[in-house]
């Protein structure tokens, strides 16, 4: 909403500032967004008087003209202008003073120029080099009380506020709610605009009718009559304030509704009266099937639901919406119906958003206007027309309301005052407040106010709402500031999220960056990392309204964006990329909010560094991603195993489940070849995913601690040859299950001469103690054949001697 | 015996003799070997003493004795010295160059939003805040109309909204989260006053992205009921959490600002960075930068959770992680976060 200060202060004396003021407003919750200073671009232009026109010695059109700025200060132009005479107040710009070029559009300072031989020694504007209209056939004539030598900017310039209105607040969408708002906050009085006319026509009533049909929708309409209307343009001085306003001037019936509306907050509309069918006004819901060609141009076929105003016959406009173009005032209409109605805002805004079209009025009445507002509009514009379209108004106003508008009473007692605010105003304070604001209130000792809500403040409904007008008129940061006492609640444990941090931390101190992507995707970059059996049977949720074809689906997996980012940043790191993620996967659920997976995943590609961090020729692959996921698993104290699996996303043969008590949390692999290229990948990349939530269960709580051994250990190595398919997790199952082995692993897998095709040797380092006693050599190589003998049974193990 | 007392001083001057040559320590140990060890010359002497006459065996045995005393003392000088060299080449010739680097140890980050989460939650955490969590695709419900915020009301166009394609009863009810407020419900539906409970997460609006918006954010969500809060308790908490998370010598402002869940509403600002409260293009020439929205809790929806409005008031409040991320650290376009470039993430 935009506010000319010039026509705020017809209401309310402006006694600040235009910063101050626009300050103190935003503080109070009326936000302005923008302080616009027109005429601020006019330097060095000032008001000069016309004191002497003469012909040009050389030139037929043009002349010369004598200028004085006061104090005896003259210069003479040369001037084209046909409508320049003496005794004008003019706009003057001298040399030096700053013009915007009309070809360039840009600032420059006006020089000296000899036109046909005669020096000028400046310009006399026009509304077209002042930026004020696109008017260049004659210069700006300026009011006869114009102060001579003054800034022009003081004569014609104006500030502008360009408010940022909360929803709740439709009354401000008025330049009267917003002097209302100024003069509570400065101390000053309201002046309301006159509503007084004469009305010299005859009985409305025995010329025009108006039916409201559907009162649910229409709680009230006010309707005026007024004749012999001569259309034309308005004066200049509304046109001013409209296009001030942001509006664009029609003719003066049509900007007299605007005006009032914007004056008062009331959409109007005015009908004219000799297109409507029968003189009457129906307002009822479409029919089916019912079109309407509307003042857009466009025609729409109305919904049931739709509340029209209608002739005896069709709907004639859109109610609270858009008029019809039927019905439009044009240059030939000589009676004017002037529509000033209330119509129930969640009606006028669902039809609205049916059709897209947002108004000045509709984005009025959806939040709920004043039922007492239509009467005060329809006589304010009633009076305009009077005096501006030279018309004349018949007698009385129709007046359905078939709901009585009353006032709004709250009790507010001090002890709510006080709960709410934490401190306590001297009632004097509150009534001195609210009634600047046009409240009624009353304090009745010993505790309470009763307080009448103006009818222009639909939005106060119960105690705390006044509450909130005292507090943000007296401003919050004068109300005192505490910390808060009383009980701490008790902490419930939020494992998932601890979890979730362990994991981040594990995950960034193994080297990789978190990355945080979009919950949003497509189905076919779904498609890429997913076996369309799997999107078929578990179909990700669509975004009705997606912002692009980008971001229609709730993603089920993090893979896509794990490595779509890997991809994205695959220029410029010749080393190993390590990223992860953690954030909710989407599953469906019938007839109910999805099912949200905690999981994270992440990805490991590129080559290792050497000693200097530079690139080496070794890829980091399945064992890298491994090593992250074994150190994540030992922060977390969970007991995982690895199981060989396949999935589409991954290579087979290079892919593991991650199980955990007999069930798969997770995945670990090699990424397909097939996969990464369809994300332009070329580099082997390594993957994990771990669904967190699967995974807390088995998260291990306070470490138990075991007693430091006192008997030392005796470490021997073991070497034995196994199949090729005998997994080196299995012969160290077995390793470890003997009373005396205290840790096991892996020191080297060999495959080729001695040890024949088809089987491996692996090579481990055992550490043996007893916790009774320092155990001799004899005492280990017993325990060492009996694993032996154990690793050949159960899985044809030999020892590699 | 003659020949024992020459043996003896045979080694010493052989034994003096080579020790002399030891130039490093492996030598040092090769000749305390040859001489002192378990097979040395020195050792095979008092070896051979059992078997001398006692006479004979007590003087061999002193002069033996007294030469193994003195090899070993000049054994520990040689190796003092040989140390002391030692320490003396390093320091002159084997300098190290201060600046090379060490070898490369892996090393993430996490994501700027993360770090600033948990810097916010960590503020609230120690003003006797709880963290919970919500579902990111909510009911209208919860988003909505519990909020006071039915289908149709004005105060929809605050939050433009994805929708699921999921209808019932003819109307759209599933939605990506607009903000975090649907907790407030969740929280008040499964617990008794008193409450202090701050809700992170991830948010979703329909927006076009530029450099001051995006269409995915972080909020936290905060909701403190109690008998007794005030707003003078809201305010109090914000401008400690300002301070906590933007530095004690912030100055912080309220101004009155309307939620349709909180009445009465306010949005909380900081002087601005750039300009310290004289006003620049940062903060649109306010001097001051908007943070977050808050209020007290509507009595509406305190009655509706079941609690006695009358006696219990509370607060709430909404902030964008992004936004605090944004002025923290000086970024100039939002849409920095999402795009994940590594040369971003790094740096922080």
């Amino acid at each position: 909403m935009r506010i000319p200060l010039r026509w705020l202060s017809e209401y309310v004396d402006l006694t600040l500032a235009p910063e101050e003021l626009a300050r103190r407003l935003t503080i109070a919750g009326v936000e302005v967004g923008e302080i616009i200073s027109s005429g601020g671009e006019w330097d060095g232009i000032r008001v000069a008087e016309v004191e002497k026109v003469e012909p040009h010695p050389n030139a037929d059109r043009l002349r010369l003209v004598t200028v004085h700025l006061g104090d005896g200060e003259r210069h003479r132009v040369v001037c084209g202008a046909p409508n320049v005479a003496s005794a004008q107040k003019v706009a003057f710009a001298g040399v030096g003073a700053r013009l915007i070029d009309g070809h360039t559009g840009k600032a420059v300072a006006l020089k000296p120029a000899v036109i046909r031989g005669v020096e000028s020694a400046g310009m006399v504007l026009s509304e077209k080099e002042l930026g004020i209209s696109e008017e260049h056939e004659g210069i700006l004539v300026l009011p006869a009380d114009a102060p001579v030598g003054g800034p022009l900017r003081s004569v014609l310039g104006d500030v502008i506020f360009d408010l940022d209105l909360t929803p709740n607040r439709p009354d401000l969408l008025s330049i009267l709610g917003v002097a209302r708002e100024v003069a509570a906050l400065t101390g000053q009085q309201v002046r309301d605009p006159s509503i007084q006319y004469e009305e010299a026509g005859g009985p409305i009533g025995g010329i025009a009718a108006v039916e409201i049909a559907d009162a649910d929708l229409c709680p009230r309409y006010v309707a005026a009559l007024i004749e012999h209307v001569k259309v034309r343009e308005s004066p200049a001085w509304m046109q001013e304030r409209l296009v001030a306003a942001g509006m664009r001037p029609i003719n003066n019936v049509v900007d007299i509704t605007n005006y009032v509306m914007l004056e008062m907050g009331q959409p109007l509309h005015a009908f004219d009266f000799k297109r409507l069918r029968g003189a009457r006004i129906v307002v009822r819901r479409a029919r089916p099937g019912e079109k309407l060609a509307l003042l857009d141009g466009s025609e729409r076929e109305l919904a049931p639901d739709m509340l029209v105003i209608a002739d005896a016959e069709e709907a004639v406009a859109l109610a609270g919406v858009m008029g019809g173009g039927d019905s439009e005032v044009t240059a030939r209409t000589t009676t004017v119906l002037l529509e000033s109605a209330n119509f129930h805002a969640p009606g006028i805004r669902r039809t609205s958003q049916a059709f897209k079209v947002r108004t000045d009025a509709s984005v009025r009445f959806e939040k709920g206007l004043s039922r007492q507002l239509p009467l005060i509009a329809a006589q304010r514009a009633t009076k305009l027309m009077v005096e501006l379209c030279g018309g004349r108004a018949a007698r009385g106003l129709i007046d359905v309301a078939p709901v009585k508008p009353k006032d709004v009473r709250i009790t507010l007692t001090q002890e709510r005052l006080h709960r709410v605010l934490g401190v306590d105003l001297p009632p004097a304070q509150v009534r001195q407040v609210l009634t600047a604001l046009g409240f009624g209130c009353r304090w009745l000792p010993p505790d309470r106010f009763v307080c009448r809500v103006p009818y222009w403040r639909t939005d106060v409904a119960i105690a705390d709402d006044v509450i909130e007008e005292v507090a943000r008129i007296v401003g919050y940061d004068q109300l005192p500031t505490t910390q808060l006492r009383g009980e701490i609640p008790p902490e419930a444990p939020q494992p998932a999220r601890d979890l979730r941090e362990i994991v981040r931390d594990s995950l960034a101190a193994a080297g990789l960056q978190e990355i945080i992507t979009y919950s949003l995707t497509d189905l076919d970059t779904l498609g890429k990392v997913l076996e369309p059996e799997e999107l078929a049977t578990n179909p990700p949720l669509r975004v009705a309204n997606p912002m692009s074809r980008e971001f229609e689906y709730a993603r089920t997996t993090l893979r896509h964006a794990l490595l779509g980012t890997l991809a994205a940043n695959a220029g410029g790191n010749a080393g190993v990329v390590a990223l992860f993620e953690t954030a909710k996967r989407f599953l469906p659920r019938a007839a109910d909010l999805p099912e949200e997976i905690e999981t994270v995943c992440a990805v490991i590609s590129g080559r290792k560094p050497d000693r200097w961090g530079q690139a080496t020729a070794e890829p980091a692959g399945f064992y890298d991603a491994k090593a992250v996921l074994d150190r994540l698993l030992s922060d977390l104290r969970v007991p995982a195993c690895y199981e060989a699996t396949a999935d589409f996303a991954y290579l087979p043969g290079r892919t593991a489940a991650v199980v955990v008590d007999g069930r798969q949390v997770g995945l670990l692999g090699e990424v397909h070849p097939r996969v990464a290229a369809s994300f332009g990948i070329k580099a082997g990349v390594a993957m994990l995913e771990l669904d967190l939530d699967a995974l807390l269960p088995h998260v291990g709580g306070p470490v138990h601690y075991q007693p430091v051994p006192a008997y030392p250990s005796l470490e021997q190595d073991l070497a034995v040859i196994v199949a090729e398919d005998v997994p080196a997790g299995r012969v160290i199952e077995v390793i470890r299950s003997f009373p005396l082995v205290r840790e096991v692993s892996v020191f080297d897998v060999y495959r080729g001469e001695p040890v024949p095709r088809g089987r491996k040797s692996v090579a481990f380092s055992i550490s043996y103690g007893s916790p009774q006693k320092t155990l001799t050599d004899e005492d280990v190589s017993r325990e060492r054949g009996r694993i032996v003998a154990r690793l050949g049974q159960e899985l044809g193990a030999e020892l590699r001697e | 015996m003659t020949s024992e007392i020459d043996t003896i001083s045979a080694i010493q001057q052989a034994a003096l003799r080579e020790l002399a040559a030891a130039s490093d320590l492996d030598s040092l140990d090769a000749w305390r070997i040859a001489y002192l060890g378990r097979r040395g010359r020195l050792t095979g002497v008092l070896r051979g003493l059992a078997g001398m006459p006692i006479e004979e065996r007590r003087r061999v045995g002193a002069g033996a004795n007294a030469l193994k005393e003195r090899l070993e003392a000049a054994c520990d000088e040689r190796r003092a010295a040989l140390e002391e060299a030692r320490v003396t080449q390093v320091i002159q010739e084997e300098r190290l160059d201060v600046t090379l680097p060490g070898p490369p140890l892996p090393h993430g980050r996490l994501h700027p939003i993360t770090q600033t989460l948990r810097d916010v939650l960590r503020a609230f955490r120690d003003m006797g805040f709880q963290v919970a969590e919500g579902p990111e695709i909510e009911w209208d419900y919860y988003n909505f109309e519990a909020l006071r915020i039915p289908a149709d009301h004005p105060a929809r166009d605050m939050w433009d909204t994805l929708w699921m394609d999921f209808e019932h009863d003819g109307r759209r009810q599933m939605l990506l989260r607009t903000h975090t407020s649907p907790n407030q419900i969740r929280v008040m539906e499964h617990s008794q006053p008193p409450i202090r409970v701050v809700v992170p997460g991830k948010c979703y609006r329909f927006e076009a992205t530029d450099p001051t918006h995006e269409w995915m954010m972080t909020q936290v969500e905060g909701l403190a009921i109690d008998a007794g809060i005030s707003m003078a308790d809201l305010k109090g908490t914000l401008a400690e959490f300002a301070r906590r998370i933007f530095g004690q010598e912030r100055r912080v402002a309220f101004r009155c600002d309307y939620f349709p869940f909180v009445e009465p509403g306010m949005e909380l600002r900081i002087d601005c960075f750039i300009c310290r409260g004289e006003g620049c293009r940062t903060c649109g020439r306010s001097g001051w930068i908007e943070i977050l929205g808050a209020g007290m809790v509507h009595p509406e929806i305190i009655a509706n959770a079941g609690y006695d409005a009358e006696k219990y008031t509370g607060f709430a409040f909404g902030l964008g992680i992004e936004r605090i991320a944004l002025l923290r650290h000086g970024v100039d376009d939002i849409r920095y976060f999402y795009a994940n470039d590594l040369r971003f993430l790094r740096q922080f």
